[in-house]
């Protein structure tokens, strides 16, 4: 069996950031445990905000978003895109995106395990 | 006849009190997200905007000019009459009599809004503030300090347990319930977003609570040194028993409920500092901590999104103020009244009446005025609006704003034709 590659997929999920809770728990619900996030700002073609100070007036044009980073075995990148889109979706421009990408490695820091056993939850 | 001694002192007071309502402003601030942090402090800004001039119009007339039952006359409207000639029984310039009052009003009118954070729409809050601070504030600041009938019962209250505490408290519980809780209460963790800013801002309430209190005598004399020297020392034993609550209930001091205590011993010695003994003080601050203390615990477990406790902090600890009066006041330290523990019973039921008229005329108030208003414009904003926080949609402003992105307009170039705010 191949040691390596093409089996796990790194979800990146961009949201608003008010939704990142409702997004945590649908990641939850659908049996996802392990991300990251960071918070990031970006452009996706929503209008700008217009905001004044002192006499200054500014077009916003990048917005605050939350990015989720999932590394998921293969059958699960269709239940975290799933579970993503249902939990962040309002349905006005600025929901954000989704992107999928193969990954090269993936290694559990703590057992050395590598592939889909460093991304599966440890059974609990 | 004017003293220039008290002129002084009231000077610097009413400098100080009006320093407490952006210091409460930072208070609240703290307390909500990051993204409600200028909506929370502008609503206490408003405050001083909307309550001073309400208070200079009809306000300080219907608290202050006559000894009607219920309420005052208009003889002081638009502050005819209001000049530099003394109040009968006291020592300084009616106007400035009048201005320390104007700025308990607005601490208090800037109080309420503590209920309704995080989702109140900022012009509904204008005009429910212009409102209150004449139809709430005002009719209890005349029963309490104006003649009204409260203090014709003899009831004592120093520096405002009656209008500023209960009267604050127990509308802020009618608030809360009329504009209803915010759409993530209860399902999502709602944190202080600076801890930091919460301290600061109790630090800077309680040195301004110096001028509160110890304005509230209208003179240099012996009642005013009694409440300062006991807004020192009140708050301080309130601290040491929230920390000991604290320590039994998580085995941790908390930093926000250090501020908290702070807060509520600083009211709870705000209706009797100028009447306890300093020692009898110190024993009402460490009590006071315990009902404010389990009132907060208990609110949080309920659906009632009284956001920032005003019920727990000033209305509960407003009322044991009240009636710890009743069991505690010594003659020989205020020059006034014994209370029940010194051998004069009456003075609790005189304390016991105010303790319950004022927290029902305060809820009932408030409510009816908030379900007016209601019924004329929305109180809330819509669940988009507060998702998105209220200071980008009330004020197009962001307190931590980085400056990335922000392309500037110029006159020449305007605004495109993009619609802000709404995506």
């Amino acid at each position: 069996m191949q040691s390596w590659g093409g089996n796990v997929k790194l979800v990146i999920g961009i949201v608003r950031p008010e939704k990142a809770n409702e997004v945590m728990e649908a990641l939850y619900r659908a049996d996802i445990r392990g991300y990251s996030i960071s918070r990031v700002q970006g452009h996706g073609g929503e209008l700008d905000r217009v905001e004044t100070y002192r006499g200054t007036t500014v077009k916003m044009g990048l917005s605050d978003k939350v990015r989720f980073e999932i590394a998921v075995s293969e059958p699960f990148v269709q239940s975290t895109i799933d579970a993503l889109c249902a939990s962040a979706r309002t349905g006005e421009v600025g929901d954000g995106k989704i992107f999928v990408l193969d990954l090269a490695q993936a290694v559990r820091i703590r057992t050395g395990e590598t592939e889909e056993g460093a991304v599966t939850p440890v059974a609990s | 006849m004017i003293d220039t001694g008290d002129t002084a002192w009231m000077l610097v007071a009413t400098g100080l009190v009006l320093m407490m309502t952006p210091a409460l402003g930072l208070f609240y601030a703290g307390l909500v997200r990051s993204k409600n942090t200028l909506n929370t402090f502008m609503m206490c800004i408003g405050a001083i905007a909307v309550a001073t001039v309400t208070w200079a119009a009809v306000g300080y007339s219907l608290a202050f000019d006559g000894t009607g039952d219920l309420v005052g006359g208009l003889d002081y409207a638009f502050l005819s009459d209001v000049g530099f000639t003394p109040r009968e029984g006291t020592t300084i310039p009616h106007l400035l009599f009048f201005a320390f009052q104007a700025t308990f009003c607005i601490i208090t009118t800037a109080l309420v809004s503590g209920a309704v954070v995080e989702r109140m729409r900022f012009g509904a809050f204008l005009i429910f503030a212009a409102l209150w601070s004449v139809l709430v504030y005002s009719v209890m600041a005349h029963w309490a300090f104006g003649g009204g009938w409260m203090m014709q019962q003899g009831t004592l209250d120093f520096a405002g347990g009656v209008p500023v505490e209960m009267g604050s408290g127990f509308s802020a519980l009618a608030a809360a319930l009329l504009v209803g809780a915010r759409k993530d209460y209860g399902r999502q963790a709602l944190l202080p977003h600076n801890a930091v800013y919460v301290l600061l801002g109790a630090g800077l309430l309680w040195f301004g609570w110096f001028g509160f209190n110890g304005g509230s005598g209208f003179s240099t004399g012996d009642p005013s040194v009694l409440a300062f020297v006991n807004t020192l020392l009140c708050p301080a034993c309130t601290l040491l028993a929230w920390f000991a609550l604290d320590l039994i209930r998580r085995r941790q001091v908390t930093a926000i409920g250090a501020a908290t205590a702070i807060i509520v011993g600083c009211v709870a010695i705000t209706p009797s500092g100028g009447y306890l003994s300093p020692g009898w003080a110190m024993a009402l601050g460490a009590l006071a901590a315990l009902p404010s203390y389990a009132v907060i615990v208990w609110r949080t477990r309920t659906r009632v999104d009284e956001t920032l406790d005003v019920l727990a902090a000033h209305g509960i600890a407003g009322f044991i103020g009240i009636l710890f009066i009743g069991f505690f006041a010594q003659e020989s330290w205020n020059g006034v009244s014994d209370g029940l523990f010194y051998g004069n019973p009456e003075q609790l039921g005189d304390q016991a009446i105010a303790a319950l008229a004022a927290p029902a005329y305060a809820f009932v108030a408030t409510y009816v005025l908030l379900r007016v208003i209601g019924a004329l414009m929305p109180l809330r904003a819509t669940e988009h609006e507060e998702a998105l926080g209220m200071d980008v949609v009330a004020h197009g402003e962001e307190a931590y704003v980085s400056g990335e992105g922000a392309i500037l307009v110029t006159p020449e170039a305007g605004l495109e034709k993009e619609v802000p705010v709404r995506p």
